[in-house]
């Protein structure tokens, strides 16, 4: 059996294959309503309150804070499982959107991670796309 | 209590023993315990006439055929663990409205069988593409580590502590020693040490994904039940006495930019359920409260209103939760998600001991028990999830 590997996210997804098709060029992007200018994520093609209202893509910084994280010390993933331990996190973006994601750059997660550490994006390279990942800035 | 309406009734009910189950297959377990479960109210098939069923274990479209019934009501709502939940709301307000006279809610599973991972699984996507689990596929999120985001945010914004967190395992695991059932499912279920636990125990088991250990997990097991209930005129005949669904709230709720995972969408469903009910939550002697991990039952206890949000870890300290304490509610008397079973959707064994407290039939019987709490949620607590509040009152 060939290495495994992370899963990777489906390009073609009507509502979030533009977001990851942008990763490849290390572009974070996220949508804001062009009526209410109410920040949208995940993508979507419209702005939910105001039931169908267009949304325009905008580029991240990357730049923003843990809002809470986990690090997983068991998991049966044939990738993640030989990662452990890894931490999962919700990263609060600074332009307004919240994120799910990885923090790494780290020796030991759980004594050197906490609640409202500042991060930065970092890119992961695969053949079609980039994933986001995050480092204590 | 004046405007409280009394306008459907648990009159039957039926939780399968075994968590451990040997060559069943989830419809054949939704069979028998609603053949026992009809015995126990004294009703027939024939009797039934509306059926809810959460799509499980092969059922949803094959189930009325698979039972040999011709409903008038057909309810597949699938919402999660707290479908069952939904279903007795759906029930009530089907017979207030005098669509239906008898509804028929089962469950079956065969999760530990089939060896399902549930809570250590990744979850990716796969299949069709939903744009939800497309944002979230290649981080590794798993269940567990979903409920551990809310858990370190509720810390990290109130300063609770794992020895609080672990009370609620404690409470439940002292209930599951006077459960026959739940000692025997610990058993099935190669459990170690099998025995009254103390807080020591749960916060220095296994860290699963921090800052969840192993005891503040619920197993995974085998498990069904079903649960009938019925219109005043129906109930007054039946050959148990009624428990009376007095209030009832649905919600449903998501992650949010800016939002807040400590609060789930029982803080929506719960003042709905009690208000329709017209008892406040102080006044609750029995609190089954859906415990798929410790933190979900922390949350929904403040959710549900017994404390204000961010004091729940303070409230449950020194032993309140437990059957024979004072100040209570007495909380999953059954040995709750943590240590009785938990098939993957534990909501409708919340009705059940709710109804077997009302009756006076529980292994930790609360005297003079009066109302109950049935609170179901499905899906992933900090993520999309669904809540439903369940108000119950003996006859
Ligand atoms: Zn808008």
């Amino acid at each position: 059996m060939a290495d495994a590997t992370r899963p990777l996210p489906s390009l073609s997804d009507p509502d979030t294959g533009p977001f990851w098709q942008a990763t490849k060029e290390h572009e974070l992007r996220y949508q804001v309503c062009d009526d209410c200018d109410e920040v949208v994520f995940y993508p979507r093609r419209h702005c939910g309150p105001c039931l169908g209202s267009p949304v325009s893509w905008r580029t991240s910084k990357g730049e923003g804070e843990i809002y809470s994280y986990s690090v997983v010390q068991l998991s049966r993933h044939p990738f993640f499982g030989t990662k452990v331990p890894y931490a999962v996190a919700l990263i609060d973006l600074d332009e307004g959107f919240r994120m799910l994601s990885n923090v790494v750059g780290v020796e030991d997660p759980v004594a050197e991670l906490s609640v409202g550490q500042r991060v930065v994006v970092e890119w992961e390279d695969h053949d079609e796309v980039a994933i986001p990942l995050f480092r204590p800035a | 209590m004046a405007s409280q309406s009394r306008d459907a009734a648990i009159v039957g009910i039926y939780e399968l023993p075994e968590r451990k189950v040997d060559g069943l297959s989830p419809l054949q377990i939704k069979a028998e315990c609603a053949a026992k479960a009809l015995a126990d109210a004294g009703l027939d098939w024939s009797d039934i006439d509306a059926i809810y069923d959460a799509q499980d274990g092969g059922g949803g479209l094959n189930v009325a055929e698979y039972f040999g019934l011709h409903p008038r009501v057909m309810d597949t709502t699938q919402v999660g663990g707290s479908s069952y939940e939904f279903h007795a709301a759906h029930a009530r307000a089907d017979i207030a409205a005098g669509r239906a006279n008898v509804a028929l809610l089962t469950y079956g599973s065969t999760q530990a069988s089939s060896a399902r991972r549930t809570g250590t699984e990744v979850r990716a996507g796969g299949g069709v593409p939903d744009p939800g689990a497309n944002m979230e596929a290649p981080w590794g999120q798993t269940l567990i580590s979903m409920y551990a985001m809310a858990a370190h945010r509720h810390m990290h914004e109130y300063g609770t502590t794992s020895e609080q967190l672990a009370e609620i395992a404690t409470a439940t695991r002292a209930h599951a020693m006077r459960n026959p059932q739940a000692v025997k499912a610990m058993e099935d279920l190669l459990f170690l040490n099998i025995r009254e636990t103390t807080i020591e125990d749960v916060v220095t088991s296994r860290m699963i994904a921090n800052p969840l250990h192993l005891l503040d997990c619920c197993m995974v097991s085998d498990g069904g039940g079903a649960v009938v209930i019925a219109s005043p005129e129906v109930a007054r005949g039946c050959a148990k006495p009624p428990v009376w669904i007095i209030g009832a709230g649905e919600a449903m709720a998501y992650q949010e930019n800016g939002g807040d995972i400590t609060t789930s969408a029982g803080a929506q469903s719960a003042p709905i359920a009690f208000g329709e009910s017209g008892v406040r939550p102080d006044e609750i002697d029995i609190a089954m409260v859906y415990d798929s991990f410790t933190i979900t039952v922390l949350i929904l206890l403040e959710d549900l209103g017994f404390c204000a949000k961010g004091e729940g870890g303070a409230w449950v300290e020194g032993g309140r939760l437990r059957w024979d304490r004072a100040g209570g509610p007495a909380l999953n008397t059954d040995g709750g998600g943590l240590s009785s079973n938990h098939p993957g959707m534990r909501g409708i064994f919340l009705l059940l001991e709710a109804a077997r407290q009302l009756r006076g039939e529980s292994t930790a019987q609360v005297d003079g028990a009066a109302l109950a709490v049935a609170h179901g949620n499905g899906g992933q607590l900090a993520g999309r999830h669904s809540g439903a509040t369940i108000v119950l009152a003996r006859d």
